[in-house]
């Protein structure tokens, strides 16, 4: 028996300090995923179950949020059931994400290409330090800034009061332009450089293996890129609601008041009350814009898969 | 290296714990502060973002004469200051509106204190010729019937209602008595005070509605029948569009919760603070007004 003990005892069948750290490491690691999956399942939970009970518990009608054009949830309409059209938002949402991609695509795609083929080095060292301090600008600075000068521009070239999907659009265009232009960047940097050579070899100018190879080649990541952009203009909330206008009606131009689902979103959360009407219709808002979150993400993994295969 | 990385963890792991510890034990030091004093316990208040500073201001004072209780004040808009109230989450609730004109709010058990009335009129661009109107023409201008301000004897410009957003207390009391309780047009919805003014002041033609204390020379504070939106004019309800600024405490009020109010309802508080900030003071009115809108001469 003693002898047994002495044997335990011995070096070799202790647990060495390595060991040790590695069932240390390993645990630390699991409780860290382990923690996110569990966040993120539980507010996905949340925005489900309070999204979905304006549809259950209030009987509003899912058709009329989708396409009604009149949102007063503290009211129900002649069937007893909320006016919860939120069109108008949605509307407005896509229509800013949409329009604003359009304009910062080409932007950022053309801001790459110089980064990357044309003045490289130029590029590196002053372009890209300049548009990743786009990044860290606050989003409240990019509303103000387009208090202060983009709608009082477009107050004076346009009719209207400034306020409108063209102001919020430009505003988000430059919010969203350093992520487009960085993954863009990582796109195009990521297409080999013996398709250039090839392409060079074969006789092509510069702007021909440009526009033939390398933007062909790297096409699904700048799609990506794009996609990444559109994804954070949708949920982007504050800069915008400080300059579209917020007015609940699907506007007749880019320079009328209109809304997006996360400028009614922040504006109402604070004077509704926990489990009324007012407050699970929100949260349905809040629903809509996770699943285009959801949908954003899962574009881009499929885009992604689709270029490795 | 090993060994000082080590010691590096583990110096940060204290400071951790020493924060955290040091957070939560506020409550223990300070009670046994208050054992010196008076046994207080630290008390939480929510809600209106309007009434918000007035609270954190009057706290202050009331925690530098007093010291070892601690209050805590926070926002989040008159619907969660109602709410969490009622589910007696907090100790005091601050409201713009009465809890009985909030859907979903159990107003029986709660206790109203008024402590103070805030003032609201409309206010224009500085440049429309207008600076008196009555009151059919301001519903007329915010039901959208009166579009350009020519039709009132001011320029050629048209007429840019920007509302408050849905639910704010401003909103409600401005629609209550300035608009008769008539629904405005679905226009521009602005979030905060302070966002208001600056877009009225920049934006040519604009109207909207601001607190009193809002009102400055950027913006024109229109008279309504003739009635300059002043002190005197709330205090004896010529101006009729004024609100009062609740605090909900679920029961009747006890322990700092009480005191709290009682301060903020003394002399120095409404003859010094409040009209420093804006407000006007509850004790001063000489009309009493319920949740039905029924006034009453005091």
């Amino acid at each position: 028996m003693a002898k047994m003990i002495k044997e335990m005892e011995h070096p070799l069948y202790r647990k060495s300090n390595k060991m040790r750290m590695e069932r240390f490491g390993k645990w630390l690691t699991f409780l860290s995923v382990a923690l996110t999956a569990a966040i993120t399942a539980a507010i996905l939970f949340l925005v489900f179950s309070k999204g979905l009970s304006t549809f259950i518990t209030n009987e509003g009608s899912v058709k009329d949020f989708f396409t009604g054009t009149t949102w007063n949830p503290a009211e129900v309409n002649s069937l007893g059931k909320p006016i919860i059209g939120a069109l108008p938002f949605l509307v407005g949402s896509i229509a800013v994400t949409g329009i604003s991609a359009l304009l910062s695509a080409p932007l950022a795609i053309g801001a790459a290409i110089f980064m990357s083929e044309i003045a490289p080095r130029t590029g590196k060292r002053i372009m890209q330090p300049v548009i990743e301090l786009l990044v860290g600008i606050p989003s409240v600075v990019y509303g103000f800034i387009g208090l202060t000068v983009v709608v009082p521009l477009l107050r004076d070239l346009f009719p209207g009061s400034g306020f409108g999907i063209a102001a919020g659009t430009i505003v988000l265009s430059v919010m969203i332009l350093p992520t487009v232009t960085s993954l863009a960047l990582d796109a195009i940097q990521s297409v080999p450089r013996s398709l250039r050579e090839a392409s060079l070899a074969l006789g092509s100018t510069r702007w021909q293996m440009i526009c033939k190879v390398v933007l062909k080649t790297a096409k699904p990541g700048l799609m990506m890129a794009i996609i990444f952009g559109m994804a954070r203009a949708f949920g982007e909330a504050l800069a915008v609601q400080m300059v579209i206008g917020n007015a609940s009606v699907i506007p007749h131009s880019l320079f009328e008041p209109a809304s997006t689902v996360t400028s009614i979103l922040t504006m109402g959360m604070g004077y509704t009350v926990m489990g009324q009407v007012e407050n699970n219709a929100l949260w349905s808002l809040a629903l809509v814009l996770l699943l285009m979150s959801l949908f954003f993400t899962i574009t881009v993994r499929m885009i992604g898969k689709g270029k490795n295969s | 290296m090993r060994k000082r990385n080590r010691i590096t963890v583990l110096a940060f792991v204290l400071l951790c714990i020493g924060v955290i510890a040091g957070c939560s034990s506020t409550k223990a030091s300070d009670s046994e502060k208050g054992k010196a004093k008076q046994e207080t316990e630290p008390i939480m208040a929510v809600g209106s973002s309007a009434l918000q500073p007035l609270v954190e201001a009057a706290a202050q004072q009331y925690s530098e004469k007093n010291p070892g209780s601690v209050i805590n004040v926070q926002g989040g808009g008159s619907g969660t200051g109602l709410s969490k109230i009622s589910e007696g989450a907090v100790d005091i609730g601050n409201s713009d509106i009465f809890a009985e004109e909030k859907e979903g709010v159990d107003a029986s058990n709660l206790v109203d204190h008024k402590v103070a009335v805030v003032g609201m009129g409309p206010v224009s661009h500085p440049e429309t010729g207008v600076e008196d109107i009555t009151s059919e023409e301001l519903i007329g201008i915010f039901t959208g019937e009166i579009k350009n301000w020519k039709e009132l004897g001011g320029v050629d410009q048209e007429i840019i209602v920007i509302n408050r957003a849905k639910g704010s207390g401003t909103r409600a009391t401005f629609e209550t008595f300035a608009l008769q309780g008539k629904e405005p047009i679905d226009a521009q919805e602005q979030d905060s005070s302070g966002t208001v003014r600056k877009i009225v002041g920049e934006t040519p033609g604009a109207i909207s509605y601001l607190a009193f204390s809002y009102f400055d020379h950027t913006t024109t504070a229109l008279k309504v029948n003739g009635v300059t939106p002043n002190r005197t004019s709330v205090e004896s309800n010529e101006w009729e569009i004024w609100a009062y600024q609740h605090m909900y405490t679920n029961g009747e009020a006890k322990g700092l919760a009480k005191e709290l109010i009682e301060y903020m309802l003394s002399e120095e508080v409404q003859e010094v603070l409040l009209p420093e900030m804006g407000y006007l003071p509850v004790t001063g009115m000489q009309v009493e007004r319920d949740a039905e809108g029924t006034v009453t001469k005091k």
